[in-house]
């Protein structure tokens, strides 16, 4: 069983100022114990966008969700504030969570600050390559580029103007891994152009839906993008009858009859690889990487999208490709 | 290059430019309005936050998009009383209640949307309507006469906005109270009710700025305006505090946001150069503001609490 607190940056301010009153009231600074009701797991997410947002950080609330443990999981979400995100992991922590996910490679900088303060925490930072040392730390991170590949080599079989766009936030993370492996997989699958947009912001949904605009003003005839603003991008597909290929999360609701394909994170794999490692008294100091190969990517197609003959066959042997190691994405 | 300047990406560019300036120009007039009564809003982003919400509510329950418009304006009407109440009648300092509008417009927006709809659900977007003739024009028809009513509803507001400030008797009461309130309520000008009114009236703006934003996107996500509110506030001194400035530098606030993305689109600027790209808008914002305060001045009361002696 599942029990679900969730903390928004508004309950966060009030919140704040109660932690201060309390503060002023003094008292005991021991750390609570580590198990939930009935010894559940306590997992905490921190996370920089909304917990439902169809991309990131509803990638690794789904995870927890999918893991067969008991656990009690809180998030704090929307903390695009590194700040903010650093106060409510160490209030996580503080608390007595077993582990706290750190669910943005910008929160690692805090983590070298907080870790160490709670050394029968386990930490969990992504997406990372590398644990920064820290013996309380487990790292993750997507071949995103994988799945990208895949997506661009089927966007490649159905683009008729052969120029492909793709909607991007900021040249970093699993965003340029995605961009970069999805490039790689259209040219090779035979569009003659990808034309890439950074609009420079994980938020900005006008900007995102503009950006998806002027490719289809250039003979853009295949969308897709990455992070958490693409939903005013997958508005414009819609409206322009043009597919769409998600990933992170499964984006088919966003434009049911558009959504070719959607490369979905399950962090749940390597979650759950690092709950045995605790198990066993190892508490970090190592990192993971979810790909197709371990199922820690997975291509989920929607059905309701009819892809031309051999087209899937076609894709599916290509995600068995990059699985076996026959098919490179670079 | 030469790929940007052919006729249909220019009239793409045009048309993502007017699409982009809507709401800052509906929420800047609606600030134009507050400013020459003496009040600064800074928290128009909040109003804008919430009316966007509410409008995406509103149709996402009733599927009606004219009620959704009409959500956004009430909800803009309703913060004004508020922010009215606040600023006039409790003479609080007004930076800080517009900043604590901001973070309740934020806060409750995020809220709302994570208690009443939670994942992000597209929903109708506003139609374009061809008007009449114009729109066949070739090219300049399709980017500027096939446009969504609250896009002509914040151009039609330019002309209103400059009647009303220069031509109306309630005009004049909001330029006097903006520059010398003391004066205007030696003459039997009423200071508060005047610049009460402008309150409403900005907010109300800013709510259908709001309710524009969201319907032109057909989606909802917290924190939407991504600081959209602010910016409006500074292209109302970009523009002088005058109508026809501000609607200048709507319009170009989003032709060069525009043309960045258009750039981008077309690989004249390259991924290398994609973030220094970015700053575009807001270097052209800060020079213009720059030149603007060299030349312009304020209104007089501007921010300042009215006491009579």
């Amino acid at each position: 069983m599942k029990k679900h607190w969730r903390l928004s940056p508004s309950v966060l301010v009030m919140l704040g100022a109660l932690a201060l009153v309390g503060a002023a009231c003094g008292g005991d600074d021991a750390p609570a114990t580590g198990s939930g009701e009935g010894g559940a797991l306590r997992v905490a997410i921190v996370a920089p966008s909304a917990s439902d947002d169809l991309a990131f950080s509803q990638s690794m609330v789904d995870a927890v969700n999918a893991i067969e443990r008991d656990v009690e999981l809180s998030v704090t979400d929307g903390t695009f504030i590194v700040e903010d995100a650093a106060a409510a992991i160490r209030g996580y922590a503080e608390d007595g969570n077993d582990v706290v996910i750190a669910h943005g490679t910008q929160f690692g900088a805090s983590l070298i600050e907080i870790a160490p303060d709670f050394p029968d925490v386990t930490f969990v930072w992504g997406t990372a390559s590398d644990t920064q040392g820290l013996a309380n730390v487990f790292a993750y991170a997507p071949a995103a580029d994988e799945g990208g590949y895949v997506n661009g080599s089927i966007a490649a079989a159905l683009t008729k103007t052969g120029v492909i766009g793709v909607v991007g936030p900021i040249e970093a993370g699993d965003a340029v891994a995605y961009i970069n492996g999805f490039e790689a997989g259209a040219l090779a699958g035979g569009a003659s152009e990808v034309n890439i947009t950074y609009t420079g912001s994980f938020g900005d949904v006008a900007l995102a839906a503009e950006a998806a605009e002027a490719h289809l003003a250039n003979d853009v005839d295949v969308l897709t993008g990455t992070a958490q603003m693409v939903v005013g991008a997958v508005g414009v597909a819609a409206d322009a009858g043009v597919p769409w290929f998600g990933t992170q999360a499964n984006q088919t609701s966003l434009a049911p009859s558009l959504v070719v394909a959607s490369q979905v994170y399950h962090w749940e794999v390597v979650l759950e690889e690092m709950l045995t490692l605790r198990d066993s008294g190892v508490l970090g100091g190592q990192a993971f990487e979810v790909d197709l190969a371990n199922g820690g990517l997975v291509i989920e197609f929607n059905d309701a999208y009819e892809l031309p003959a051999g087209v899937r066959d076609a894709a599916d042997a290509m995600i068995k490709g990059i699985t076996d190691g026959t098919v490179s994405t670079g | 290059m030469g790929d940007f300047f052919t006729l249909s990406v220019l009239v793409a560019t045009a048309a993502s430019a007017i699409r982009l300036a809507t709401p800052y120009l509906l929420a800047s007039l609606g600030e134009t309005v507050g400013q020459r009564s003496g009040v600064l809003n800074l928290g128009v982003d909040g109003v804008m936050l919430l009316s966007a919400f509410f409008s995406y509510w509103t149709v996402l329950e009733t599927g009606n998009l004219w009620l959704a418009v009409l959500a956004g304006l009430v909800v803009g009407l309703v913060m004004g009383l508020l922010y009215g109440v606040i600023t006039v009648f409790l003479n609080a300092t007004q930076g800080i209640s517009g900043i604590g509008i901001f973070i309740f417009g934020l806060g409750l927006s995020d809220l709302l949307f994570r208690q009443l709809v939670g994942t992000p659900k597209p929903v109708r977007r506003l139609p374009n309507l061809d008007i009449p003739l114009l729109s066949e024009i070739p090219h300049l028809g399709e980017a500027l006469f096939q446009r969504n009513l609250l896009t002509y509803l914040a151009f039609l507001m330019v002309p209103v906005t400059a009647l009303l400030l220069t031509r109306t008797t309630f005009g004049l009461n909001i330029r006097s109270v903006g520059e010398n309130p003391q004066a205007a309520d030696s003459l039997g000008v009423s200071v508060e009710r005047t610049r009460f009114v402008a309150i409403l009236i900005g907010n109300s703006m800013a709510g259908l700025a709001g309710a524009a934003l969201v319907l032109q996107l057909g989606i909802f996500q917290p924190n939407l305006t991504q600081g959209l509110g602010f910016i409006a506030v500074a292209l109302v001194y970009f523009g002088a505090w005058r109508p026809i400035g501000v609607m200048g530098g709507a319009l170009l606030y989003g032709l060069v946001n525009a043309t960045v993305l258009q750039w981008k689109a077309l690989g004249i600027i390259p991924v290398s150069g994609s973030d220094l790209a970015n700053m575009a808008p807001a270097v052209l914002t800060i020079l213009a503001l720059i030149v603007v305060a060299r030349r312009v001045h304020a209104p007089s009361a501007l921010t300042k609490p009215f006491t009579r002696h």
